[in-house]
């Protein structure tokens, strides 16, 4: 970590891990006590993913581990060795159009600050890629549950909620 | 000349939804700039105290570049009534005091190093009930302040009247006197408070990356706290990850940002823990307010007289001039005959509040929509006939001057009264566990600006380059909101420019022109106005040259396809073409203009009347509840909102506002309250501070009314704060109007619901046995 390399004083053991970002195989090393919202946002510099309370309350540092939602902020980095991470920055398509999630909240007019946007899209991809396995329909009180754990203070969840039932339904 | 609009009025996704929701938007959070250190502040362990303070082993921690306390640094003392020293020096008065200050390579040291300041306390006795600070025998809190009020711990005072009161209540069939208690309400912004700052000690010239609302009245607070020359600071605004009015303030953490960096040279960086911003960063004022109002034979109130308490906290915000808004909502909101107004701040050893969306008006017009309840109940009138029997009209000039030259306000209430009777034409269900009620409530809020600083204006540099792209500059700024989508609309309507080609330029202090800042619902109308100001100058230039290349008269011209038509012999040229010959033949003149918009709003005179804004905005929403008397909690069901908003802009975003405006209501009425105990929060975090989630979302049924102010841009009045500030009234009235109680308190916890079913059953009881 960058921090790690100006503090020499203290020599703490560096865990060595490797995992898939975004599609890429990547390996750096860590301190046993890293969280993985910090190993995202300070060692591959993604910024996308945000420290909102860094207590596990807010969701917006959710990122997909093995495509299950998590809060980045309470997982401990040590733990992604061998996984497959997946970031805001992961969703956008190659040719740098916007994944349908990232689409729909934006002509649902469901971004305003955009503090919480990258949680509630990757989350919303989760809901989307349990539908695609699943083929299982979402009803509204559904969307809103699935969506509890991931706060706003702009939008009054509406137009998200809307964003995800006119992309899943 | 009426034109059918083309991109005005349509649902346009935000201009800059794209890079937020691909998370390249730059916020705070996200910069780093080489050589940069991290900055971290020790707080007082005691909200009232005199201290000692030893850093010299902290100091010789590896890692640590500077540390400060007051007795390092020479500067002036911040907040509206300059009261707040920015480093306390032996003495504290609130949990917030910033007693030091590091600066270290890392964040981890930042964080280790304040843990080796030693700090020795000798604790006080705190005053922390404001009715306790005005006592004769309590100690000054803030040793400040000027002296201009009889008593010490007043910090400041407004007084307001119309009409004969006396008279008034004698003509009154029904007076009614309440009291109403409202909490301490926080922002809660998903993204912390945080500053970047970077001082080049070879020129004296700060830069400073700041989220602050208001940038070119925090460049000259700035200047004044740190003894410099406003010129020489530079603000850049990166993305804002909320404001709601948390950022109206400049906040001691920043110049202290700015110090660090003076001493070290180096950039330094301070951003907010979750727990610090819910200790440190400001609050809705908490109120006591005492309320008595009058209703005559013929059921038009007759006189309202109000005494407010405001616990100020121990430092004085720009919330403190909070009844600037308050006074409006009681004087003039349905027709009123009389009224008296006083409010009084008063410093206690609390946190300081600041200002919040709404400034005032949710409090205010909870205790006065809560009271037409109690008026109609006791004169036995229909709840919703009451009001629209005393709504606004337009053409009124109210008793404190408020000229309503539109107003909604009659058609609003007409509308939720209407919806919700369809859905709900009893108005009230019961069964025996679960308890349906709707309640009503109306609001007033300046809709064109307020005048508060010397001017309320706000400039803007419009340019098209010779390849047809058009760059707005405006001194307004974007907090979320979607004021750079309603300017580029704007632009694109009139220069009939593709939305695509206008590029929007409004973050940085050295370009843009100056704006009073993002505050009372006025962007969008203020900067609007600017905006359509320059496009007028500039096209006076393009006609006259589009004229001379298509050698036609210069008359009129339409604007559209990215061309310029003449209306006489339906011609047309590229804009591009006729901007890059401006450019380049002679005589060249560049394709810019320029315009400074003041709205015609008047300051108030000493009495505090005259007419403040640019026009008036109103609101009523209809809320319907289902209490659950077991457990005492409050489910949301339908709300239904109309509002004037002059002109729908852009329904899209218009919903935004509504909806995200709704639920910070909702969260004011059930459960947001930061809780202390001796000037201590015990909530400081989002488990134990509820704001509403996606689970509470209710049913928001969204009814715009256009009253098309001729003040506004294309008829449009600000529309940010109005849907938050009905919200808890109406709510409460509902909740009451369900289970036939009186509530006189925010937030409306199951605790309280409970114990006023209790209160109520224990009465009914108690009168029955009497009559037995």
């Amino acid at each position: 970590m960058k921090n790690s390399k100006k503090s020499k004083t203290k020599i703490t053991q560096l865990h060595e891990i490797s995992f898939t970002l975004n599609g890429k195989k990547v390996s750096c090393g860590v301190k046993p006590s890293a969280v993985l919202l910090d190993v995202i946002r300070d060692v591959f510099e993604l910024k996308g993913t945000k420290p909102g309370c860094n207590e596990g309350e807010c969701g917006a540092c959710t990122v997909l581990v093995n495509d299950a939602p998590i809060n980045s902020c309470l997982f401990l980095a040590v733990n992604v060795n061998g996984k497959n991470i997946t970031t805001i920055e992961g969703l956008q398509k190659e040719d740098g159009s916007l994944d349908e999630v990232q689409d729909s909240l934006v002509q649902n007019g469901a971004v305003q600050c955009g503090f919480c946007t990258s949680g509630m899209a990757i989350n919303i991809k989760s809901m989307q890629n349990k539908f695609k396995k699943g083929k299982k329909e979402f009803s509204r009180e559904e969307i809103k549950k699935h969506l509890e754990g991931n706060l706003c203070r702009c939008t009054g969840y509406v137009k998200i909620i809307e964003a995800a039932e006119k992309l899943l339904n | 000349m009426k034109k059918d609009l083309k991109v005005i009025g349509k649902p346009i996704p935000k201009h800059d939804a794209n890079i937020r929701v691909t998370g390249k938007a730059i916020y705070g959070h996200d910069i780093v700039l080489p050589n940069m250190l991290y900055g971290a502040i020790l707080r007082t362990e005691h909200p009232s105290a005199e201290f000692t303070i030893d850093v010299s082993a902290a100091k010789k921690l590896p890692g640590v570049v500077c540390i400060i306390t007051a007795n390092d640094v020479d500067t002036n003392n911040i907040s509206y009534k300059r009261d707040h020293p920015i480093l306390k020096k032996g003495e504290v008065n609130c949990i917030r005091d910033e007693i030091a200050a590091v600066a270290a390579e890392t964040k981890e040291i930042a964080q280790q190093v304040l843990k080796l300041i030693k700090v020795k306390y000798k604790i006080r006795k705190g005053i922390y009930d404001p009715f306790e600070s005005l006592k004769e025998n309590s100690p000054q809190i803030n040793k400040f302040i000027s002296g201009k009020f009889p008593n010490k711990n007043i910090a400041e005072t407004f007084h307001y009247e119309h009409g004969n009161l006396e008279e008034e209540k004698k003509k009154s069939v029904a007076i009614i006197t309440r009291r109403f208690k409202l909490p301490r309400m926080t922002h809660a912004c998903m993204g912390t408070s945080n500053i970047t700052a970077s001082f080049n000690q070879t020129d004296g010239k700060l830069l400073l990356y700041s989220s602050t609302q208001v940038p070119f009245l925090y460049q000259r607070d700035m200047a004044h706290a740190l003894k410099m020359n406003p010129s020489d600071i530079r603000i850049i605004q990166p993305v804002i990850g909320g404001g709601f009015g948390s950022k109206l303030d400049m906040y001691p953490f920043e110049p202290i940002c700015a110090l660090l960096s003076m001493k070290t040279g180096r950039p330094v960086q301070i951003i907010y823990s979750r727990e610090e911003e819910f200790i440190a960063s400001p609050t809705r004022q908490p109120m006591i307010i005492d309320l008595t109002a009058g209703v005559d034979a013929k059921r038009n109130f007759t006189f309202r007289e109000i005494n407010i308490v405001k616990d100020n906290g121990a430092y004085t915000s720009w919330g403190a001039t909070t009844p600037f808004v308050i006074m409006q909502a009681f004087s003039s909101l349905y027709k009123l005959r009389a009224c008296k107004f006083d409010a009084t701040a008063v410093y206690t050893n609390n946190v300081f509040a600041g200002s919040f969306r709404g400034y005032g008006n949710p409090q205010a017009t909870f205790a006065l929509e809560r009271m037409i309840d109690l008026l109609a109940e006791e004169i036995g009138m229909d709840k919703a006939e009451i009001r629209l029997l005393n709504a606004n009209e337009k053409g009124e000039i109210t008793g404190q001057g408020l000229h309503y030259e539109t107003c909604g306000h009659k058609e609003c209430l007409e509308k939720v009264i209407e919806k919700s009777r369809i859905q709900n034409p009893e108005y009230r269900t019961q069964n025996h566990r679960f308890k349906r009620g709707i309640g009503f409530a109306s609001m007033l809020h300046v809709g064109g600006g307020a005048k508060i600083y010397r001017s309320d204006g706000c400039g803007t540099t419009l340019k098209i380059d010779p390849y047809g792209y058009c760059t707005i500059i405006t001194g307004s700024n974007e907090i979320g909101q979607g004021s750079e989508t309603v300017l580029a609309m704007i632009a694109s309507e009139e220069l009939g420019i593709d939305l695509k080609k206008i590029k929007v330029i409004n973050t940085d202090t050295d370009i843009k022109p100056w704006d009073v800042g993002v505050h009372a619902s006025r962007t969008s109308f203020v900067a609007g106005n600017s905006l359509l100001g320059a496009i007028h100058v500039l096209k006076n230039k393009l006609n006259k040259k589009a004229a001379e290349l298509l050698k036609v008269d210069n008359s009129e011209f339409d604007y559209s396809d990215n061309k310029i038509i003449s209306e006489k012999s339906k011609e047309s040229i590229a804009l591009d073409k006729v901007v890059r010959e401006m450019h380049f033949s002679n005589p060249n003149e560049l394709a810019i203009a320029s315009y400074f918009y003041e709205p015609s709003s008047k300051f108030q005179d000493k009495q505090f009347k005259g007419n403040v804004s640019g026009t008036y905005a109103f609101a009523s929403q209809a809320i319907e509840v289902e209490v659950d008397t077991y457990t005492g909690n409050v489910q949301v069901k339908n709300v239904y909102v109309a509002q004037d908003v002059g002109k729908v802009l852009n329904p899209l975003l218009l919903d935004g506002q509504i909806h995200g405006g709704i639920l910070q209501g909702m969260g004011y009425a059930l459960s947001e309250e930061l809780i202390m105990q001796d000037g201590k929060i015990l909530n400081p975090n989002f488990h134990n501070y509820k704001i509403l989630t996606a689970s509470d979302t209710p049913e928001i049924h969204f009814y715009p009314v256009e009253t098309n102010d001729k003040q506004g841009p294309y008829g449009a009045k600000g529309v940010g704060e109005a849907p938050l500030i009905p919200t808890a009234a109406a709510i409460a009235n509902a909740v009451c109007n369900a289970l036939e109680v009186d509530l006189l308190e925010l937030p409306l916890t199951p605790e309280r619901v409970l114990k006023a079913i209790h209160d109520k059953n224990k009465n009914r009881n108690l009168k029955i046995n009497s009559i037995n």
